[in-house]
Order: structure tokens, then sequence, then C-alpha cells
């Protein structure tokens, strides 16, 4: 492969992580700020539902944390969207050839996304921040729901594009040799896209969920803001249980079937499969040999592969050993870790989810503090699965970028336009900057998660000081 | 059809430039107009409940084109790479400090968020204004439909004079937003820098029309020969004429309104001069983009004619509900205030 086309691969892996990891929480704290707000303004004391009467206090106290959240809620999305922009624009300067070949497809759903989905999020999100000082409860609250409907909106209408290039459907060739649309509804509702989207916004949930979770953990073991602290971590381990559930069965399960069916050799690298056989063992801890070909295996279950994937103990399954290696991942040991990875924090989430659930449920949770520990250390956890939910899917579909229909190599701008060397002074552009970027994001988090939710006169953005201060 | 998706996104250009070019003059000027941090403070939060709706034209622009005419999305981008990621930059650095400024109540901070906000909004300004310069100058293509400009050539000296221009456009722009949404001696210093600037933009504007007329006859040529396209330089002229005038009758949101129709002339006039070019090539050479061989297929453009209209009308009733209640407030507070 050139070294102009690793630069641009690098690029993008690298400022589209970065992008994801802050649309990660946006999305996941959306759902938890509509709910939150949701019972503050429905909950009064003469419903005729008893799941949504709350006391005044219990409605307060849902409205502040409501409150507080959107602080964080406010600068991990300013750094979404600014880190967002340059992936819109990357697609021409870097994959000139992929946009060509694919932007009579894809331009669907990304114009989409800008239309549908940012325009509410981020008129929306202003009212929000505003404060209900400036507008009605009922503007307050609706608008709440709106950011949490623009952010899954926009989620779905990248996991549609990222769907269509897993699982190219609803296209034919174009004068020029691209693809072409020839039928919208199909795009919208390939197959790939119902369960990849379910999958990966409950593993944003989850994220919202574990991170409610460990605030209100570090307040109770430091003994700060009791009540606050009470309220998230009740509302952060149901949500975390809830979420992981889901994760696994079934939107995990149906996702790892799809690639099964679609994309044989990702599969077989996710699972590190090399010879084809019937029954095939399911590997906990094992470790690929791409020389070899072989798996080094020290835990496996013989046949539970074969089942999870058919229902079916003999299932014949498809080896790497019967694909031809320019077929294969370019790197399979990558797809297999990121893999494991994802799958073996899923289960440990679900596991500590559960458990903080049945305490909570015995009424010890919030006294148990190796429980309350291990909820304030969890969340990174879900970062990280969510990151190699990611790697495995993108590089699970190497060679093809479009898979099937186009190579990666050959999508990159090409090298007259962005020669390697100008890609790697960008590529360091963006390291640096990113790198500030983070830094600052952290000490602003701190600032906030220091201030906690007490002080209500900390501007949240130009905004809220208007309200404030205008 | 091809031809209305060339009209919608010379929409979402002139759109995004009359909503963002105020924010974008605001924070070009702010260093110079506001003087104390109450002032800045006043400037910052003028723009900051609406600033990031009104760059969401942008991507809605840039997803436009490359929902109708992906060949010239990837010609363009990667042909200026350099130009856009700094761009790119540009607008990381200016969104943060914008964002991030209310965050620490510390002058240090405080300055350096006002001064990267200041500095990336005029180089914006600046770049922008470059694009449009190298749009309409051609760019050299090849038969495989890209091409590559360097640093060094993208700045030409025909492109650094539009780029000039659109730097004192949007300053006076976002002058004249000030003037009618800021008060106090803000407010003053507003109105006087838009009386100021107005001469250096006529002046520009007059004097950009030979240089034009040097890069691309054509242009000047294809107004002349449908007459009726005359209307956008007319409203221009109009609205540029009308600025001063509105303005010594004081009434500051009316200049306000003709400085964003004087930008929407300009840019409707460039994109009829360039029908049906989308991309062109230099003044004599082939291998432009056009509207026709630039365009995705036909099931693509017609189905976005159903949704991209609704998804309009949506985000209009958005910003017309948002933007009447900052104003409302805004003067409301203003009341209770004097
Ligand atoms: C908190 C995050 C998280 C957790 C705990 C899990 N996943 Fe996941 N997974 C994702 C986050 C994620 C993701 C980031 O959302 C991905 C990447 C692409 C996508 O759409 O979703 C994904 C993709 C993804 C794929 C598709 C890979 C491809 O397209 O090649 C499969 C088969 C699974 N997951 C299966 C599982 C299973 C069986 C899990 C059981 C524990 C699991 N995931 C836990
Ligand atoms: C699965 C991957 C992605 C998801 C789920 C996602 C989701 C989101 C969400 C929810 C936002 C809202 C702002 C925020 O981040 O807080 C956002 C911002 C943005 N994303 Fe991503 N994104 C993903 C990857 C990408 C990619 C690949 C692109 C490039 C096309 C992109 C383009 C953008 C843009 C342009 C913004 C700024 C929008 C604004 O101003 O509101 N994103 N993204
Ligand atoms: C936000 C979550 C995402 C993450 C973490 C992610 C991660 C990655 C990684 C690690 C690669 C490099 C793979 C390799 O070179 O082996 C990659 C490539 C790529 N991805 Fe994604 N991706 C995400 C979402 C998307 C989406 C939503 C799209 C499309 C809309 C997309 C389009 C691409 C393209 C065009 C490439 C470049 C070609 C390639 O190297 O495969 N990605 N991504």
């Amino acid at each position: 492969m050139s070294s102009h086309v690793l630069v641009d691969r690098l690029q993008f892996a690298f400022t589209v992580t970065f992008h994801y990891l802050f649309p990660i929480l946006t999305m996941g704290l959306a759902i938890f700020i509509a709910y939150l707000k949701t019972v503050s303004y429905l909950g009064r004391e003469d419903r005729r539902f008893a799941l949504l009467r709350r006391t005044a206090v219990e409605r307060e106290d849902h409205e502040a944390a409501a409150r507080f959240w959107a602080k964080i809620f406010a600068v991990n999305f300013a750094v979404g969207v600014v880190t967002g922009i340059p992936m819109e624009f990357q697609f021409g300067t870097n994959w000139a050839s992929f946009s060509n070949y694919a932007g009579g497809v894809i331009g669907q759903t990304l114009a989409m996304e800008g239309v549908f989905a940012f325009f509410a999020e981020s008129v929306f999100l202003g009212i929000f921040l505003a404060g209900r000082d400036r507008v009605s409860a009922r503007v307050h609250w609706l608008s709440s729901l709106l950011v949490f409907a623009g952010s899954w909106l926009s989620g779905f209408f990248i996991i549609a594009t990222d769907a269509w290039m897993q699982h190219p459907v609803a296209w034919d060739h174009g004068p020029h040799g691209q693809a072409q649309l020839n039928s919208f509804w199909g795009l919208l509702t390939n197959r790939w896209v119902g369960w990849q989207y379910a999958h990966n916004m409950s593993g944003a949930a989850i994220t919202g969920a574990f991170v409610l979770a460990a605030m209100g953990a570090l307040f109770l073991l430091t003994g700060r803001h009791e009540r606050f602290a009470r309220l998230s971590v009740r509302v952060g381990v149901v949500g975390a249980l809830i979420f992981c559930a889901l994760q696994i069965y079934p939107t995990g399960d149906r996702s790892a079937h799809n690639v099964a069916q679609m994309q044989p050799s990702a599969f077989a690298a996710m699972e590190g499969l090399f010879p084809t056989a019937k029954g095939a063992p399911l590997v906990i801890i094992g470790n690929p040999d791409t020389q070899a070909r072989r798996l080094d295996s020290s835990l496996a279950l013989p046949d539970f592969l074969s089942f999870l994937t058919s229902r079916n103990w003999n299932e014949r399954l498809t080896g790497l050993n019967q694909i031809p290696t320019n077929q294969w991942p370019d790197s399979v040991p990558l797809v297999y870790y990121a893999y494991h990875i994802m799958v073996g924090l899923g289960t440990i989430l679900a596991l500590i989810a559960g458990l903080a659930v049945f305490l909570l449920w015995r009424g010890r949770l919030y006294r148990s503090r190796p429980m309350l520990w291990a909820l304030m250390l969890a969340f990174p956890f879900t970062y990280i699965a969510n990151i190699a939910g990611w790697t495995t899917a993108e590089a699970g579909r190497q060679p093809w970028v479009i898979y099937g229909l186009l190579h990666t190599r050959d999508a990159a701008s090409p090298a007259s336009s962005v020669p390697a060397g100008t890609g790697i002074f960008t590529l360091l552009g963006f390291c640096g900057l990113y790198l500030f970027v983070g830094i600052l994001f952290l000490a602003l988090m701190l600032r906030i998660v220091n201030q906690g939710p007490d002080d209500g006169a900390l501007p949240t953005s130009p905004a809220a000081a208007a309200a404030g201060g205008g | 059809m091809a031809t209305a998706w060339f009209c919608f996104l010379a929409l979402m250009v002139a759109l995004y430039v009359v909503l963002d070019g105020f924010d974008l003059g605001v924070g070009a000027l702010h260093l110079l107009l506001a003087r104390d941090g109450e002032e800045r403070e006043q400037a910052t939060a003028a723009i900051g409940p609406v600033w990031n709706g009104n760059e969401v034209w942008l991507i809605a622009g840039g997803g436009v084109l490359f929902l109708a005419f992906p060949r010239a999305y990837a010609a363009a981008f990667s042909g200026i790479y350099f130009g856009l990621i700094i761009v790119l930059w540009l607008l990381v650095g200016r969104g943060l400090a914008l964002e991030l400024r209310h965050q620490l109540d510390h002058p240090l901070w405080r300055g350096a968020c006002d001064t990267v906000f200041c500095l990336s909004s005029a180089a914006l300004a600046l770049v922008f204004g470059v694009a449009l310069g190298n749009v309409v100058r051609g760019v050299p293509l090849d038969a495989a439909g890209y091409f590559s400009l360097s640093l060094f050539h993208i700045l030409n000296w025909y492109a650094l004079l539009i780029g000039a221009f659109g730097v004192v456009v949007l300053a006076c722009h976002g002058a004249a937003f000030l003037a009618f949404r800021a008060e106090g001696p803000l407010a003053g210093r507003a109105r006087r820098a838009t009386r100021i600037l107005w001469w250096p933009q006529a002046l520009l504007f007059v004097a950009l029309i030979g240089p034009t007329y040097a890069v691309r006859h054509a242009m000047l040529d294809k107004l002349i020969d449908h007459p009726w396209t005359l209307v956008f330089p007319a409203v221009a002229v109009g609205a540029l004429v009308s600025q001063p005038l509105l303005a010594r009758a004081g009434r500051w949101l009316a200049a306000f309104l003709a400085s964003g129709l004087f930008i929407v002339g300009l840019l409707t006039t460039m994109a009829a001069g360039l029908y049906p070019s989308v991309l062109p090539a230099r003044q004599h050479r082939p291998h432009g983009l056009t509207v026709d061989n630039a365009a995705a297929g036909h099931h693509a453009l017609l189905t976005a004619l159903v949704w991209w209209p609704l998804g309009m009308a949506l985000a209009a009733g958005y910003f017309f509900f948002a933007y009447r209640m900052f104003f409302a407030s805004a003067r409301r507070s203003a009341l209770e205030g004097s």
C-alpha cells in the first residue's frame, strides 16, 4: 500500500476516534437528561399513574441533577461539534476517490444528518442551556427531548452511512463508473442498519449510565452532595443494567449474526477461526498466529461458536484458511483483539451493573464502598469497549472501504493532490491540536466536578451567561 | 434538475455567509470595539446562543455539495487540501474559544480566548474570500477531474483581493449586527465602525469589477446575455446604497438586514455568472466541472428534492423560533436594565 494511503488512513482513524469519544457521551447523557427532565416536568403528585408520581422534593432533585449534567453535556458537546466538522470535510480532502465513487449514495445520508439532526440539535441545545428562567418549563422540557432526538438522529444517519459501506445496497453503476443510488428507501432500510444502530446507541447509553454512576459514586465516597449522588447512582446503575443486557442480547448477538453471514472474512478474523470447522469452538483466551495459521488457545468452549451464530451445534463455519490471504483483513490480530476486548469488557460491565442493581434492591448500595469504588473506576472501560467495537467493524471490513466494491487502496485522494508529506504534516497538526483540546477538556471537566451540583452560579455557555448577566 | 440543486447550493452558501458572517465579523472586530471585559461579554453573549446553529449551515452546505455534485466535492477539497485543513483548524479554535471562555473567570483565560476568537474569525473571513476568489478564477483541473493547488498558488493576487474584500464585508456586517444588538458605548462604537467600514467596502466593490472581468470575461458576458440575472447585482448595489441611508435614519435593524442583502446579492451574482459551472477550470481551459458532468444520479437528486425542502422548512422554523426568543429577551433585559 502506498505511503500516502497509509497516512490518510492514520489521519482518518485518529480524527474519527477522537471525535467519537465525545458523541458517545453526548448521546449517552442526552437520554438520561431527557429522563430527568421528564420526571421533573411530568411527575406531579396528582398524576394518575403511580410510575409518574413524585414528591415536590424529588422533582426538584431531578431538576437539579438535570442542570448539573447539562453543564457536562455543554462542554462535551462543544468539543464534539468542533471535532466533527473536520470529519465532514475529510471525505473530500483525504478520500476524494471514495467521495467521487460513493458520493451519489452516501451524500444522501450525510446531508440528511446536517439538515434533520444538527439543526435541531444545535438550536434546541442553545434554548436548553439558556435556562429555565428564559423559557417556560414546558419549552425547556421539550427542548431537552429535542436535543435527545437530534443527537440520536444524527447517530442514525452516520450509522446508515457506515452500514452502506459495510454492506452496500440500493445502488447501480452510473455513467462514469461510480455508484449511484437507485432506491432511497433501500438505503435507509439496509438490513445492516437496524442492529448496528441499536447496538451502537445502546453502547453510548452504557457510557452515559456509567458516567452517571461514577459521578455519584465519587460524591458518595467523598461524602459530598448526598442527595444528588444517590439519584445519579440509582439512575446510572439501573440504566447500565438495562443497556448492558440489550448490548449483549439481542443487539450484539444479531450484529455478530450479520457479520457471519455477510462478511465471512471479518467474522473469521474476529473469532480467530483458521480451519473451516463444523462445530466451531468459541475462543475465550487465545492468540492468533497468522504465520502458522492457527490460534494458540488456552481456553475455548467446543462447538459454542457454531451454536451462537446459528443455534446449531454442528453448523459449518468458514475459517480464514479457506479464504485467500488477499481478502483477509489487513491485520487479523487487530480485529481479533479489538473484538475480544469489546466482548470481554461487555461481559464485565454487565456483571458490575447486575451486582450494583442487586445491592440497590437490597438497600445496601450507597454504603457498599467496594461497589462504589468499582462503579467509580468502571466508566473509562465503556469508552474502550465502544472504540474497540468500532475498530472491529472498520478494520474487519478491510481491505475494502466499501465492502466488495472499492478497495481502501483505491479510495484515497490522488497522490498528486495530497502527497504523503502533506498528509504527515496535517496528521501531526491534528495530533498537536487534539492533544491540546483533550487536556483542556479534562481540565474543564475536573473543574465542573469539583464545583459540584450545588453551585448554580457557574454559567455553562455564552447563552446562560447572557441569561444571567445580560 | 441539477440546475435546481445548483440554486439550492448557492442558497446554502449565501445563507451561511449571511448568518455566520455576522459572527465572524463580530469576532474579527470585537477586540477593537469592545474595550473592557463587560463589553466583550456583551459582544460574545450576543452571538453565543446562535453561532453554532449558524455554523451548521456550513456543514449542511457541504452536505448539499457532496449529495448533488460529488465530483466537485472530491475535486475541490482534495485540490486545496492544505487551505481547507487550515480552515478546519481555525474552525476548531474559534468554536472552542467562544464556547469555553465562560468556563473560567480569569482575565488571562478570557484574554487568551478572546484573542484566539478574534484572530481565527478574521482569518476565516479572509480564507473564505480567498476560496471564492479561486473558484471565480478557476482551478487547473486535469482530465481525471482533479487538481492540486499548493498554498502558495491558492494565495494568488486575485484571490487575495477577494479575501480582503471578504474581511471588510464581514467586518461591516458584524458591526451592523452589533450596532442594533448591543447597548451603550459598544453600540456607539459599532455604529461608527459601520460608517467607516462602508467606504472601503464600497470602494473595493467597484474596484473589483475590473479584475474579475480580467480573470473571467464569461462571467460578465453571461450576465449581460441573460438580462434578468442583472437583478442580482442590482440587489447588491441597492442594498449597498441603502445601508448609510438607513443608518442615518437610526434604523439599525434595517441597516443590518441591508448588509445581509448586500452579501446575498454578491453571492447570487457570482453564482449566476458561473452557471453552469460548479467548479470552473481556468479561463479557456477544458475539464471544468459543470452541473451536468458533476451531478449525482437521477434518483438521488430526485428523492433529495423531496426531503431537502422539508428539512429546510423545519430548520427555518427552528431558527425563527430561536432568534425571536433571544432577541425578545434581549430587548426585555435592555428595558429592565435602563
Ligand atoms: C459499550 C460498548 C460495547 C459493548 C459492551 C459491546 N459492544 Fe459490540 N460494538 C460496539 C460497542 C459495544 C460499537 C462501538 O457500538 C460497535 C462498533 C460498530 C457499531 O456499530 O457498533 C460494535 C460492534 C459490534 C459488532 C459488529 C462488528 C462488525 O461490524 O464487524 C459485533 C458483532 C458486536 N459488536 C458484538 C458484541 C457482543 C457479542 C458483545 C457482548 C458483550 C458486545 N458487542 C459488547
Ligand atoms: C458513529 C460515528 C459517529 C457518530 C455516532 C457521530 C455522532 C455525532 C453527534 C451525536 C454529534 C453532535 C455533537 C456532539 O458530538 O456532541 C456529532 C457532531 C458532528 N459529527 Fe459526528 N458522529 C460520528 C462520526 C462522524 C463522522 C464519520 C462524521 C463525518 C461525516 C461526523 C460528522 C460530524 C459533524 C460535522 C458534527 C458537528 C455537528 C454540529 O455542529 O452540531 N461524525 N456527531
Ligand atoms: C466513530 C466511530 C468510528 C471509529 C472509531 C472508526 C474507526 C476507524 C478506523 C480505526 C479506521 C482505520 C481502519 C484501518 O485502516 O484498518 C477507519 C477507517 C475508515 N472509516 Fe471509520 N470509524 C468510525 C466511524 C466511521 C463512519 C461512521 C464512517 C462513514 C461514514 C467511517 C468511514 C471510514 C473510512 C472512509 C475509513 C478510511 C478507509 C480505511 O482505512 O478503512 N468510519 N475508521
